[in-house]
C-alpha cells in the first residue's frame, strides 16, 4: 500500500523532472487567478498538534455548567485577566488580542463544538484523520489539501502548495507537487556545489533530486532581510515561521496555499487559565496570525487562515488541573476574506447528559463541513469532488455556506 | 574468502552507523563476513552499557536540579529584598516573551512541573536580563547551568560511543528502543537533566535483554513518570486523592498501551486506559523533601495508590500495591498485539517503510516464543534473507547522517555543540521528539525538500572545515569502494575543490541511504 503510493509520488516527481520544470518549479509557479472574477485567493491551514482545549480558548461562559466543569482553569468575564467577550455567551482567551481585533473587524470567526469524524482518542490517529481527510485512520499517504490542489483545473491554476517546516505535514502530502521551506541559520552551500549534487541525484536518485531542487528554490525565495533563524522562544518561532510563509505567499508568483503545524497543545497537567501554559501557546498562535496579516499586505483581503486541531479535551478538568483527550473543540477562521465577527455553534450544552460519553463537549458540527465550505467558496470545488475526492465518503457533511465573503 | 561489498554496505549502513574511516578497515572486514561482522557486537558482554566518568545516576541528577532551583530562587529573593522598588512584578506574559531558546522549551514545561506561581523564580528565564534581575544577571553570555552541562555531557558520551563503535548495530538498537520509549527533554528541567540517564538506566541494560524488563524499567523511571505526568496522578479514592481533591491523569497509562506495548487498535478501550491509570497511581519519584525516599528516585506511594482490585483487558488484578501494576505490565508485554506492534516497527526501521509481512511474522513469533528476548529478536533479523536482499532505500535520519559522517571522517567529537545544533536544524533535536510517539521512521519524514537542502548546507560546512586535510577518494573507498556508483565517483573526482568533494561525498546517495 505504502509502496504503491510512494511509487506514484516518485513517478509524478520524476515526470516533473523530465519535463524540465522541477528545478524551476518555484520560479514558474503559474499565477493563480480565477479568470471569471479576477480574484486571487490565498488559503493557509494551521494544524495545532496535540489537541487544543477549545473550551479554554473560546469559553462558553454563558453556559451554567462551564465554570463548574472547567474549574480552576475556566475563563471568566472578570478578574485580573478577563476573557474578551465575543458575544453574550462566548468569550475569547485574553492571550489573543490580535484575533479579537480581527473578530471585531469581522475578519475572524469561531466555529464551536466541532470535530472530525474520528471518535477515539489517539493523537496520532486523530491527526491522521484531520490531515488525511479520510473517515478513519489508516495508512494513507495523502492529505485533503493536496487532493484539493490536484482537483483544481489545470492551466492557469497554481500547481504547488507550500509546506512550512522541516518536514511536509500529511495534510499537504500527495501527488500534487509541493514545495517546502523552513527558517535557516546556516551559511549555505554555494550554488555550484548544489548544481553538481543535483546532477548526481538526477542520475542516481530522482526522489532526492526532486526534493533538493525544491528546497533550493524555496530557500532563495524566502531569504531576505530578517529571514535567518534567530534564537528565540517558542512564541518567536511561531511568529517567525508565519512571517516567512507570508513573505513567500505575498509574492506574485508565490504559492497560494500553505500548511504548517504548531506542536505542544497536549495540556494534560497544569494547563493554566488566563495565564499559564496554554496562554503562552495561544499568544504564539495569535502572534502568528498577526504576522500573516502584516506579511501578506494587500493579499490579506483575499486570505483565509483555517486553524484546526485533531480533537478537543475533556469538559471536566482532570485531577491535575489539566484536561485529558476529548472530542468536540473549536476551529478558527481569520483573514480579510472571512465573513467574521461571529461564533458559529449549534451549542449542545454542557449538562452531563449532553456530553459525549459523559465526558467531552459533544460535536454538533463536522469539521469537514467547515473546510469544504471554505474550499468551495475559495476555489469553486464542486460538491461531488469535495465529497468523493477531497474528503472521501463525506456527502453527509455538506459544505457550510457563507463562511467566506 | 569472497568479498561482497554490497553486503558490507548492508552490514554497515542498514544495521550499523556506517563505515569508519582511517585505519579501521571496516568495509573490508564487513565484506568478508557480513553477518558475522554484525553479530560480533552482540556477543560482547556489557557492550551496550554506557559508563563514562562524570555521568551520574537519576537520583543524583534530580538532587542537582532541586539544589539549582533553590539557588536560583534564593538569588532572586535576595535581589528582591535588596531593591524592592526596582522590581515591579512584570506581568507573567511579559516575563514569558524573552526566554532564551532552551529556556523557552523549559519554560513551557516548567508550567507543568511547577504548580505554584512562587516557583516562577526557579525558572531559568528568571535569569534573563529582562526579568527582575539578580545582581549576577548581566547581558553577558551566561555560564552553563548544571542542567545544560549534564545534557551536553550525556549527549557527548552517546555520540562518542556511536562514533567509535565497530559496526554500530548495538548503538542503533539503543537509538531504536530509546525512540520507541521516548521522553522529551523539552518537558522541563528534570526531563532535560534525566534524558541521558533514562537511556543509560532504563534502555541500555535491556537492549539485548528482555522486553518485559525494559518495559518495567521504563515505566518506573522517574524521567518517564515525569514526562507523562504520572507523578501527579492520584487515585481518586486514595488518601492523597481525598485530602488534596485531585485525581487521575491518564496520560502515561494511555501511552503505555498505545505506544509502548499494544499499539493503537491493539484491542484496548477507554475503560482499559482509565483502569491502567488507576493501577499505576502511586508510581512516582521522591520529591525534593525526600519524604518518600531518596529525592529523585522511583518510589511507590501507597498514599496515592487507588485502593482495590482493577480489571484490565478482561483480567482482574488484585489490590497488591506495586505488584498490581507490575503484573499488568508483564501481561501487556506478553500480549499478542505487542509482539505484532514491536515486530512491525522493528522491521520498518531496519528493512523498509513498508515492512515485508513474512519477516514481520517471523520476528513476531520469535518475540512470542522467547518471551520478549530482544537479543533473539535482533539475531533473527540478522539471520533473515529479507534484511540483506531489500534495496538500501531508507533515508538516513539526521542523527544517522551526522554520526555516519563523523565516523567516516574519523572525527571523535569532543564537544557536542555541532551535532546538537545540526540535529535541531534538521528537525531531530536529541532526546526531544515532538510527541510521545517519538521521531518518525519513514522516508516521507526525512527526504523532504527543506531537510535535504539543510543537509547540503551542513555538508558544505563540514567540507569547508575539514576538506583540506582529506582525500575524498580515499574516503569513498572507506565508505563504499566498488559498490559506489560511477556517477558518484565521477562527481567527487571532478569537484573543484577537496572541500566541495567532501560535501558531495557526504550528500551522495551512498551516504544518504541505508
Amino acid at each position: 500500500m505504502i509502496d504503491c503510493v510512494e511509487n506514484r509520488l516518485l513517478t509524478s516527481r520524476r515526470g516533473l523532472l523530465l519535463g524540465g520544470a522541477s528545478f524551476a518549479a518555484w520560479a514558474y509557479l503559474p499565477k493563480f487567478a480565477r479568470a471569471a472574477d479576477g480574484r486571487d485567493p490565498r488559503l493557509i491551514v494551521v494544524i495545532l498538534r496535540g489537541a487544543l482545549d477549545g473550551l479554554s480558548t473560546v469559553g462558553p461562559i454563558g453556559d451554567p455548567d462551564y465554570a463548574g466543569l472547567h474549574g480552576s482553569i475556566a475563563l471568566t468575564a472578570d478578574g485580573a485577566h478577563p476573557a474578551i467577550m465575543l458575544d453574550s455567551f462566548f468569550a475569547l482567551h485574553p492571550a489573543m488580542p490580535e484575533f479579537a481585533r480581527m473578530y471585531r473587524d469581522r475578519h475572524a470567526a469561531v466555529i464551536h463544538a466541532v470535530a472530525t469524524p474520528y471518535r477515539d482518542r489517539s493523537h496520532f490517529d486523530g491527526q491522521d484523520v484531520l490531515e488525511s481527510g479520510f473517515v478513519g485512520p489508516g495508512r494513507v499517504q495523502s492529505g485533503w489539501l493536496n487532493r484539493a490542489l490536484e482537483a483544481l483545473p489545470r492551466g492557469e491554476r497554481v500547481s504547488s502548495g507550500l509546506a512550512v517546516g522541516p518536514t511536509t505535514p500529511l495534510v499537504l502530502r500527495g501527488n500534487a507537487p509541493t514545495v517546502g521551506w523552513a527558517p535557516v541559520a546556516l551559511p549555505q552551500a554555494d550554488d555550484d556545489t548544489a548544481m553538481r549534487l543535483m546532477e548526481l541525484y538526477r542520475h542516481r536518485d530522482p526522489a532526492l533530486a526532486s526534493a533538493l531542487s525544491q528546497g533550493l528554490q524555496l530557500d532563495k525565495a524566502a531569504s531576505g532581510d530578517d529571514m535567518k533563524a534567530t534564537r528565540g522562544n517558542a512564541v518567536a518561532q511561531m511568529r517567525q515561521v508565519a512571517r516567512g510563509a507570508a513573505k513567500l505567499m505575498a509574492a506574485d508568483d508565490g504559492p497560494r496555499i500553505a500548511a504548517l503545524a504548531f506542536d505542544g497543545w497536549d495540556t494534560h497537567a497544569n494547563e493554566g487559565g488566563p495565564v499559564g501554559r496554554l496562554a503562552f501557546l495561544l499568544g504564539g498562535l495569535d502572534g502568528a496570525l498577526a504576522e500573516f496579516e502584516s506579511g501578506l499586505g494587500d493579499r490579506w483581503r483575499e486570505t483565509v487562515v483555517v486553524v484546526a486541531t485533531e480533537f478537543g479535551r475533556t469538559a471536566r478538568i482532570n485531577g491535575t488541573d489539566g484536561t485529558d483527550h476529548g472530542t468536540g473543540t473549536i476551529a478558527l477562521l481569520a483573514g480579510g476574506a472571512v465573513k467574521g465577527g461571529r461564533v458559529i455553534a449549534d451549542w449542545p450544552g454542557l449538562k452531563l447528559a449532553n456530553l459525549h460519553e459523559a465526558r467531552d463537549l459533544k460535536p454538533t458540527t463536522d469539521l469537514r463541513s467547515v473546510i469544504k465550505g471554505v474550499l468551495q467558496d475559495r476555489f469553486g470545488l464542486s460538491d461531488r469532488v469535495l465529497a468523493e475526492t477531497v474528503f472521501p465518503d463525506s456527502a453527509s457533511a455538506r459544505p457550510m455556506k457563507g463562511l467566506v465573503a | 574468502m569472497a568479498r561482497d561489498t554490497q553486503a558490507a554496505l548492508v552490514a554497515l549502513n542498514r544495521f550499523g552507523f556506517g563505515a569508519r574511516g582511517g585505519a579501521s578497515g571496516d568495509l573490508i572486514n564487513a565484506s568478508s563476513d557480513p553477518r558475522g561482522f554484525v553479530k560480533a557486537e552482540l556477543a560482547r558482554p556489557n557492550g551496550v552499557l554506557l559508563e563514562a566518568p562524570g555521568l551520574q545516576s537519576t537520583p543524583q541528577l534530580g538532587q542537582a536540579v532541586f539544589a539549582y532551583q533553590d539557588q536560583v530562587k534564593q538569588a532572586r529573593e535576595a535581589a528582591k529584598a535588596a531593591a524592592p522598588a526596582e522590581t515591579p512584578p512584570a506581568a507573567p506574559t511579559e516575563l514569558r516573551r524573552n526566554p532564551s531558546l532552551n529556556a523557552a522549551a523549559t519554560e513551557i514545561a516548567g508550567q507543568m512541573a511547577e504548580a505554584k506561581p512562587a516557583d516562577n523564580a526557579a525558572r531559568p528565564d528568571a535569569m534573563q536580563p529582562n526579568a527582575a534581575a539578580p545582581p549576577a544577571a548581566k547581558p553577558a553570555p551566561q555560564p552553563l547551568n548544571v542542567i545544560q552541562k549534564t545534557f551536553r555531557a550525556e549527549a557527548l558520551a552517546r555520540l562518542q560511543r556511536a562514533t567509535l563503535a565497530e559496526c554500530g548495530f548495538t548503538e542503533r538498537l539503543v537509538a531504536f528502543w530509546s525512540n520507541h520509549f521516548c521522553i522529551s527533554a523539552s518537558k522541563g528541567e528534570l526531563a532535560r537533566i534525566w534524558a541521558g540517564a533514562f537511556e543509560r538506566e532504563a534502555i541500555r541494560p535491556h537492549v539485548l535483554g528482555r522486553f518485559p524488563d525494559m518495559l518495567r524499567a521504563v515505566e518506573q523511571h522517574p524521567a518517564m513518570l515525569f514526562f507523562l505526568d504520572n507523578q501527579q496522578s492520584l487515585g481518586p479514592d486514595s488518601r492523597a486523592g481525598q485530602n488534596r481533591k485531585r485525581g487521575l491523569n491518564e496520560n502515561l497509562a494511555r501511552e503505555i498501551m498505545e505506544l509502548h506495548t499494544l499499539g493503537v487498535g491493539g484491542g484496548y478501550t477507554q475503560g482499559d486506559v482509565t483502569s491502567l491509570a488507576r493501577i499505576i497511581t502511586g508510581w512516582t519519584f521522591a520529591g525534593r523533601q525526600g519524604q518518600l525516599g531518596s529525592p529523585g528516585s522511583f518510589v511507590f506511594s501507597v498514599n496515592a495508590h487507588q485502593p482495590g482490585p482493577q480489571v484490565l483487558l478482561g483480567r482482574s488484578y488484585e489490590a497488591t500495591g506495586l505488584a498490581q501494576g507490575e503484573a499488568a505490565l508483564a501481561d501487556l508485554a506478553r500480549h499478542p498485539s505487542t509482539a505484532n506492534f514491536i515486530a512491525t516497527k522493528f522491521v520498518r526501521h531496519f528493512v523498509a517503510d513498508d515492512p515485508p509481512p513474512t519477516l514481520v511474522a517471523r520476528l513476531r513469533d520469535v518475540f512470542v516464543k522467547s518471551d520478549g528476548d530482544l537479543k533473539a529478536l535482533a539475531m533473527a533479523l540478522v539471520d533473515s534473507d529479507e534484511a540483506w536482499k531489500a534495496p538500501l532505500t531508507k533515508m538516513r535520519s539526521p542523527y544517522d547522517f551526522l554520526v555516519a559522517s563523523g565516523r567516516l571522517l574519523a572525527q571523535v567529537p569532543e564537544d557536542p555543540s555541532r551535532y546538537l545544533s545540526g540535529l535541531n536544524l534538521l528537525g531531530q533535536p536529541l532526546w526531544s521528539p515532538p510527541g510521545p510517539n517519538g521521531f518518525p521512521d519513514t522516508n516521507a519524514a526525512w527526504a523532504a525538500p527543506e531537510g535535504i537542502k539543510l543537509r547540503l548546507d551542513i555538508a558544505a560546512q563540514i567540507g569547508a572545515r575539514l576538506g583540506n586535510n582529506i582525500d575524498p577518494l580515499d574516503l569513498l573507498e572507506f565508505a563504499a569502494a566498488d559498490a559506489a556508483s560511477i556517477e558518484t565517483r565521477r562527481t567527487i573526482e571532478r569537484a573543484e575543490s577537496r572541500q566541495q568533494a567532501l560535501a558531495l561525498l557526504l550528500m551522495s546517495p551512498e551516504m544518504q541511504r541505508r
